[in-house]
Formats: C-alpha cells, structure tokens, sequence
C-alpha cells in the first residue's frame, strides 16, 4: 500500500470510536448482517417499480442471495436512472413519509433528486458522527462548517453528526473567506470542515490579512466534496498547523458519511454496516484483485426513502480489507483517483461539460465551440469557458459585450451552479476535433502519482 | 451623411492589434482613424477607412469578427470650447451618444469627432439645424488626399 | 410520540400549538415563572446584566409581578457589540451546540448561542409558526431562506422538520431551480423574503409557469418589513396564502410572532418572548394599542438570556381575542424602525457598516449614497461613491480596481452582492445637518 502517515502523532493519537459495536464487529458477524440487509433490501425494493421490474425479470428474490458476494446477481442503477426516474420514481415509501429532499449534479441542468425519511436523516447524522468523532471531534468542540448548505447535501450531513456528537456547530456555511476566519479568531473552533482546496484559502487570506495561519484556533480539519492528495494533506497541515482527515460520500448514496479516516490514516473505513461497497473493473464490470484500481459500485443496505442498488458512483478508487490499526474491522477505500467519466469537481461543486453546453444554448448566437479550462491558481478552482464570438452577437459596444460575458456566465451559473470566467475568443481559435469534442482542459494536479 | 465604420473584436494579447491592419494595409486600403476600446480580456477596434466594404470582406475572410456600424463625423475648428459647444447642443436635444473619439487633422485646423448615436438621422438633423457641419464620407475622403 | 397519532387532515390541530391556546391566566402564570427565572439565571451568569441589576439596587427577588420588568434595565444592540464574542453567554461552551452571527452596526459581527434545549425551544416555536400558517404533516415545504449564519434558514429548517414536513433545504438564489421544483414536487409551502417571492413571481410568468395552477397554498414570508398591498399582490398572482412571521436573532431567529388564518396581527409567542411597548424617547412602557418601540424578553433561553431587548421595531400590541381561538397577543405588521436601519433581501443594513468599509478602503470617508430600487420584485443596492483625487487614475482597469475593493469591502461586512458605482466629485447632493444616505426608492412606481 502507498499511502503514506505523514503525521508522526498518528500511531500514537488514540481517539473514542463512535459506535463500538458496529464499528469494530468481526468480520463475518458483518458479512452475516450485510446480507440479512441486503434481503431486506431486495424485498423492499418490490414496491419500486424500475427495480420490481428488473428483479422479476432476472427471477431473483430474497431466497437468492446467499452470501453479500451474491450481490453480483443484482442489477446495477445509473444516474442515467435517475435522471429517467425524475422527480422520485425510486422512492421506496409513500411521499408523506418523507422528511428532507436533497439534490445532486445531473448531467444537465435538472438535478437529481434524493429523499430522506426521518429514519435516514439519523442514520445519516449518526455515520458523520462517526467519521468526525475518529477523525477527533470532541463533545467539548466547536466546528465551523464551511460548506454550502442548502439543496446539496454538503454542509447538513455533517452539521447534524457535529450536533449529534454533542459539540458546537458554527454553521459558517460557504464563502465570505475573511469573514471565516474573523469568525474563527473570535469564536475559537478547535474543527474545520470544509473541501481541502478552501482550507488552503483559508490560509492563504490569514496571510494577507497579516495573520499567520498556523496560530488560528484550528486543530482538526475534516475535508471531503473534492479529490485531493497526500502532497495537498501535507500543505494543509503545514500551513494550518492542524491534523487533516479525509472523508467520502455521494449524494446519491446519502451523502458525506459513506466512509471517513481514522488517525492511522490509512484509507478511509467504509460504513459497511450501511453500504455494501464492490471495486470493479468498469469495462467488464468484473470485481478487480484487492488493492487495485477500479470504479466503486454502492449499495445503501438501509435507506428507507431511496435505497440505491448498484450505484455506479464513477470514482475510481481501490479497497483494503486487511485490519487496520485502530482496531475497526471495517473495508478501507483508498482517496478517489479519478472518474470514469467526464464530470469535474469545482470548488466541490460536480459538473458536468453537458451543463456547460446547455447553458450557452439558453444564449441565442453563441455557437457550440467552446473550451472549458480549469485550474488552480493558487487555492481555489477557477474554470475559464471560452467561447467563440460570432457575427450574431459581436457589437461594437462595450456595455453590450460585457453584458452579454455577463449573461453567459449567469446561465453557468444557473445550470451548473458555480461562476465561472467567460472569456470571448476570435472565430475558430479553439481547436477541432474530429469525432469526439476534448471539451475540458483541466490544468489542476488532484490524483497522487503513487496511487 | 452617415459613414460606416467597421468594428472587429479582437482578444485582448499581444500581436492582435497588428494583424487586421496588416491585413487590410496589403489590399491598398487606407486607414482614417481608428479607435480602440478594451477590458483586461478583449477589445474592440473600430475603424474608419477609405473603402469600408472591400476592408469588411479582407478582414472577414481572414476570419474576423465585423460590424458595419453607421456613425456621424462633425468637422469642428480645432480651438479651446469646439468640442463642449457640440456636446451642449447634444445633451440640449436629448441626444444619446452611446461612445464617441476625435481626431485631429495635420495639414489643417480641423477636429473631426466621431459619434455613434443611438438615433443617428435625428442627430444629424439636430447637428444640421444648430449650423453645425457634419462631414459625409467624401468629404472626409477629401480631407485626407 | 404524539406527532405521529395526530390527525393529518388538513386545518387540523397540532399539538405543538397547544401553548397557542393557553387561557390567559395560565399563561400569566407560566411568564411569571419563567421570567423570574430567566432573570436569576441571566444575573447569575451575565456580568453586565448583573452590574446594571446592581446599580438600580434590584436583585431577581425583585421580581414579584409580571409588571415589575418595567424595573429592569434594557438590553440594547451594541450591548452585543461591546461584549462581543462571549460576554452575555449565561452557559459554559460546553452546553452551547449553536453559535450564529449577524454584522453589527459598524461591521462588527455580533455573536448569539443556543444549547440543545434553546435550540428545542426554537425548532418548537418555529413548528408553531408553521402550524399557524396552516402547515400539516406531509406537507412540503421548500425552504428559501438563506441557511448559514443568517438564523432564517436555519430556523425554518428545523422547524419543518419538527412539524413532520418534507423539507426541501434549496437556500436563496437560482430562481428557475426554485421554480423547477415547485412545479416538479408539487411543493405545498414556501419560505422566503416577500420580494424574493415576488421576483419568483415574475421569473416564472417569464419561464411561462403558472404559480395559480400548481399546488403551492401556503407563502411563508419574513425577514423584512412588506404591505397588504404586497400580500395582495401575491396572493393574487401565486394563488396561494402569503403569511407574515417576525423574528431576530438576538432574540431566537424567526419563531418569535407569526400570523395564522385570520391574517390580522401577528401572534407572540408570548410563553417564551415577553412583549412590551415602550416610547423610544423616553423608555417609557406604553397602554396596550399605542404605538410604539418593541421590547422583547426571552423567557426560556438558556445559553443567551435577553431581558429587555430593544429592537427597535415600531408596532403596537392588539389585546382583543382572534378569530382563530389563540390566546396569544398579536403585535402589528412592522412598518417602520426608531433607527436608521433597512433590510435588503432579509439582511440588516446600518448605513454606518457601508461607511466602515469605504473607511477601511480610502482611509477618509467619501461623500457617498445608498440607493435601493427593486428590479422585478428583486431588490437591489447600489453605492454611490465620489472619486477622490486619490483614488483616482487614468487607467480604467485601476479604476475598477478601486471599485472592485469597494464593493468587496462592502460584501465582506453585509454579506450581500452591492452595485457600487464610482460618480464625480461633488455630484451627490449635500445637506445641512444630517446627510440624506438611503434613497429607498423600492415602493416606487408601484
């Protein structure tokens, strides 16, 4: 395994595991319990339509599944599916029963959507709680969350795990950088939470701010929503002077809480009990040798509203099965090395090129030659869409050109939900493809080469 | 009375400027003046030149970004006050002037402005009536023979 | 639990508006005895509150009646501000689970705290803002508000979900999405700011969505003063009900007074938050039905206690029985405030934090004006600012520079997007005396 412990404390930092029980349950006592689950599962999944359908036509019930291996038996969901099944065509209980609905990036402009039942939301609270509480929160802490809240589940996963833990939640929420941190000067949160690309802005504007960023209150940062390296963890914890965890989730899933590190930091342990996670080769859809790269197909054993079977999350990422320091008994994933598709993670925000297209589509004139370019100039993402400028919506007026960069990058934002610089380019200066458009330069550095 | 004038997006980086002119200067095609006006991103040059319509297919057919846009040129005395008095009889008609340059003419005492007015044909009437000159196309060819 | 036996049927009674309907006595009874508490609890713990106990000569036993807090000192918003961060907590850190924050009125944030129980009380009295307004179990509810520091979000949050709601958290912003699923869920209810909804409004005639056919009954509406003729209007063009509901921050966040289905004066949750009417001149308590300053009491409030606390608000108190059996007092729309503050898009501005941050930019203070103007139901600010012959430079892009500095100073302090414009020198009127700063032109044209 190549992931390496920078932090020398880490072999000697012990901290309390949330859930004893489910956290450290010999191996097949779990396997015994996630295939209890997944029969539950398929039985529920009767009332779903798209599935019912599927499962009848493959002749598999309960009764077939014999061990959690038999998983491979069951259909695989796509966010294709989901996108088919707009608004909540995978929805598992009647629509009263529904406590929260959430959305998550589609490949257009119409996200898709996830429902919670209250049952979901504790289940939910209770697996941040215990990432956040292996990663070091502490009942007596405060946490800012710097993450967006509000249709994506970013922030509200782990403001309700700070709140079921029992510390303070500053619910910061995104943006406002110098406000962040006169909050943190003044309030003394002992826990970050935010992507790792903002904790390194966060940084970056003490400095400006004559501040150094090592003396801030900080000592624990939990950071997720976005692929990140060692190389970035050791720039974080330099530059912050804190200890850095690293977390993983998707919407569609239930968001953050799938998995989380603990002090050994040597992947992240996946909340087996809940999610029946497979590696596997994404062309055959074969399982790959353990430790190996391949694409992460979940199955949620216990969401109530929207149980998903199968979900081809894209990530690519490898699994450790082998028992870890801490004493938890649970599967290890490595960091998200890439994606089996074209989707980008901007400032934690997933994008789609697709989302780019149709929002120059919403402004008549602009043609379909366009170029996405995303770097990291420092910190923070920065996502230049060049566009090429065309007779129909060329004016020799100033104001007009401006405005018309202007409503270009509001139709960005509107469709993919982040701002991004709208360069005008002359005619044909951006490059043609035969077959296949390459739509996106991304210019940032995310995957470890030793992965 | 109204001329044409040609506009040409350009990006803003080094070497832009040059091509276009290079590229209607080969074709023989004489430039008047020009204007340019630019953000940190790009620009837009705006042209006044002897034969607008053949600079217009030269410079499209390298693959240039062009409008035709009609504009009004007023001939003033090149002295302290010319410039304020047009622009007092504009703001007193209620005339719009979305940009505007000048430019001044060596062998002679005349400024010529350049105007571009949401309403040109009601300028020019304005302009006509308050005794000012307003300079038609051969006229300012004549000016630079 | 009780939530889950009770009736969904529509208009039917949840129990957590039960206190809603206390008889009058008994709710005189409960405020004694939580008032008497809240102040010993507050002199206890708040060191400030303690002292100006102390100088009056009152120590909590002075509190026999409820009419004896006309002794007690009040609490004001720079109170907040001089004691900032922790200085009014009545609980240690460790009891705390919420901290929330506002700007102040000179661009220092004021900091207020919850414990679990605070924030129990709060997601209650929200419930029963929700109830009030005709909300039931299996309702969806989308949720504009902005989450964040800002306590609307938030606090609308948790309270649909105590209700038994299905929440939908979307936050401020992205007008379509928020059109997309209100049609796309068959949403029932809606929080936001009245303008904001109002903008919705427009943007869906545009997208060519019909708010009136949707299911969509119920607008939730606060964060900013609005009129009937406003309620009219969206009532009208959504087909829906458009309630109001008040709240603060210093106090708890919205949860502190709402309307219910005779929409005539708003309900104080008057079993947690004590009300009176006071002259702002004088500090004098006003007869129920004068107009005046409101001055609220939190009751219950553990981890921040505020006995006597000025928001400056100006309403009056109706005292006759509602229509609708609750036995809570109603206060009257806010319509205007004994300062010089004003709300934007729900944000509190002073105009003293916009001069902080043109201060903090230039070094002197420029002649500057505030303008609002609301463009399709969106409000909208703009910054007029002179150009010193400091600041200023032939180049545009250094010019825009200094616009860029000004406008982000400003964000940074309100947390709002401003157009800040550069004018000439000497261009914005001056006035003898105090200088004319906000040009509200809102309500223009309409």
């Amino acid at each position: 395994m190549s992931v390496s412990i920078r932090h020398s404390a880490a072999t000697t930092v012990r901290y309390p595991i949330w859930d004893p029980e489910a956290e450290t349950r010999p191996r097949p006592e779990l396997e015994a319990l996630q295939l209890e689950r997944l029969r539950e599962l398929v039985s529920r999944l009767a009332t779903v339509p798209f599935y019912r359908d599927q499962l009848t036509h493959r002749d598999i019930g309960p009764h077939s599944l014999r061990s959690p291996a038999d998983i491979r038996k069951l259909p695989f969901t796509t966010k294709d599916d989901m996108r088919r099944q707009h608004p909540l065509g995978l929805l598992a209980v009647p629509r009263k029963a529904l406590a929260r609905i959430h959305g998550s990036s589609g490949t257009t402009g119409k996200p898709t959507f996830v429902a919670y039942t209250a049952r979901d939301l504790e289940t939910w609270s209770d697996l941040c709680a215990r990432f956040l509480v292996s990663g070091g929160l502490a009942p007596e802490h405060t946490a800012q969350v710097a993450f967006g809240y509000g249709l994506f589940t970013g922030g509200f996963g782990l403001h309700y795990g700070i709140e079921r833990v029992g510390a303070t939640v500053i619910p910061a929420a995104a943006g406002n950088t110098r406000r962040q941190i006169e909050i943190m000067r003044d309030l003394d949160p002992e826990v970050l939470i935010c992507t790792p690309s903002y904790a390194l802005t966060i940084a970056d504007t003490a400095r400006e701010l004559g501040m150094d960023p090592r003396a801030l209150p900080i000592r624990i940062g939990h950071f997720g929503g976005e692929p990140w390296t060692e190389d970035m963890r050791r720039e974080i914890e330099e530059q912050l002077d804190i200890d850095a965890y690293n977390n993983y989730g998707l919407s569609e899933v239930i968001g953050p809480g799938v998995s989380g590190e603990c002090p050994a930091r040597a992947g992240m342990h996946i909340q087996e009990d809940h999610f029946l996670v497979e590696c596997l080769d994404p062309e055959t859809l074969e399982p790959v040798a353990e430790g190996e790269p391949g694409e992460l197909v979940i199955t949620s054993l216990t969401r109530e509203a929207m149980p998903m079977l199968r979900y081809r999350t894209r990530d690519i990422a490898r699994l450790y099965r082998e028992p870890c320091a801490c004493g938890r008994t649970t599967t290890r994933m490595s960091r998200v090395a890439g994606r089996t598709d074209d989707m980008l993670i901007i400032r934690g925000v997933n994008v789609f090129p697709s989302q780019i297209e149709e929002a120059l589509l919403r402004v008549e004139g602009t043609t379909p030659h366009y170029l996405i370019e995303v770097s990291r100039p420092s910190t923070l993402d920065e996502v230049h869409v060049k566009v090429e400028i065309h007779p129909e919506i060329f004016s020799d007026r100033m104001d007009r050109m401006q405005a018309l960069c202007e409503r270009i990058s509001r139709e960005i934002h509107t469709v993919a939900g982040i701002r991004a610089h709208v360069d005008l380019v002359e005619p044909r200066s951006i490059e043609r493809f035969v077959g296949k458009a390459k739509r996106v330069l991304d210019k940032r550095d995310l995957t470890d080469q030793a992965l | 009375m109204k001329l044409q004038q040609l506009s040409l997006f350009l990006e803003n980086r080094p070497g832009r400027l040059g091509a276009p002119l290079e590229a209607i200067a080969a074709e023989g095609i004489n430039i008047l003046t020009l204007s340019l006006a630019d953000t940190a991103q790009f620009g837009i040059l705006r042209l006044i030149v002897r034969e607008w319509d053949k600079a217009k297919r030269v410079l499209e057919e390298a693959g240039w970004v062009v409008n035709l846009t009609e504009v009004v040129a007023v001939d003033l005395l090149d002295r302290p006050g010319g410039l304020a008095q047009a622009l007092k009889i504009l703001e007193g008609a209620n005339l719009n002037i979305e940009y505007m340059y000048a430019f001044s003419l060596r062998r002679g005492d005349k400024a010529i402005l350049i105007f571009r007015f949401e309403d040109p044909d009601r300028a020019i009437q304005v302009l006509l009536d308050k005794g000012l000159h307003v300079v038609d196309g051969d006229e300012l060819m004549s000016f630079v023979s | 639990m009780l939530t889950e036996l009770w009736n969904d049927a529509e208009g039917g009674f949840h129990p957590a508006s039960a206190p809603d309907f206390l008889p009058g006595s008994a709710l005189r009874e409960v405020q004694l005895r939580r008032l008497r508490a809240v102040v010993a609890r507050a002199y206890k713990n708040v060191a400030l509150f303690r002292s100006r106990m102390e100088e009056r000569g009152l120590t909590p036993e002075s509190i026999q009646s409820l009419a004896d807090i006309q002794h007690l000192p009040f609490t004001v918003k720079t109170d907040l501000r001089d004691t900032y961060p922790f200085g009014l907590f009545a609980s240690p850190m460790s009891d705390v689970v919420r901290l929330h924050a506002s700007s102040g009125t000179t661009g220092k944030p004021i900091v207020v705290a919850y414990t679990r129980e605070d924030v129990e009380v709060w997601s209650e009295v929200m419930a029963r803002t929700l109830a009030s307004c005709g909300l039931h179990r299996g309702d969806i509810l989308q949720n504009a508000f902005g989450y964040g520091l800002f306590t609307g979000g938030l606090g609308a949050h948790y309270g649909g979900e105590t209700l038994g709601a299905t929440v939908i958290p979307i936050s401020g912003g992205n007008t379509d999405r928020q059109i997309m699923i209100i049609r796309d869920f068959n949403v029932s209810a809606l929080c936001c700011t009245p303008s904001y909804f109002t903008h919705m409004i427009e943007r869906a005639r545009e997208l060519g969505v019909d708010l009136r056919e949707l299911p969509l009954r119920i607008g939730i509406f606060g964060a900013e003063p609005w009129t009937d003729g406003m309620r009219r209007h969206i009532e009208a063009e959504a087909g829906i009900k458009a309630y109001d509901i008040y709240g603060l921050s210093e106090i708890i966040g919205p949860g502190v007074a709402s309307e219910c289905s005779a929409q005539e004066g708003l309900h104080l949750f008057e079993d947690h938050f004590y009300p009176e009417i006071i002259d702002p001149e004088t500090g004098e308590a006003l007869p129920d039905g004068e107009e005046g300053e409101l001055v609220l009491t939190t009751l219950s409030k553990k981890a921040m206690p505020m006995i006597r606390y000025r928001t400056r608000d100006i309403t009056s108190l109706i005292t006759e029985p509602c229509a609708c059996g609750r036995t809570l007092r109603r206060m009257r729309r806010i319509g205007r405030r004994s300062d010089d503050m004003f709300i934007i898009r729900g944000v509190n501005v002073f105009p003293s934090q916009v001069e902080a941050a043109l201060l903090a930019v230039e070094g002197t203070l420029p002649h500057y004006r505030i303008i609002l103007t609301r463009d399709q139901g969106l409000d909208r600010m703009a910054v007029e600012v002179e150009v010193t012959p400091e600041v200023f430079s032939d180049k545009i892009k250094a010019l825009e520079d200094v616009r860029t500095r000004l406008a982000q100073a400003i964000e940074h302090i309100l947390g709002i997007r401003v157009e800040l414009r550069l004018v000439e020198p000497r261009s914005l009127a001056r006035s003898e005396g105090k200088a004319k700063r906000v040009i509200d032109r809102r309500n223009e044209g309409k």
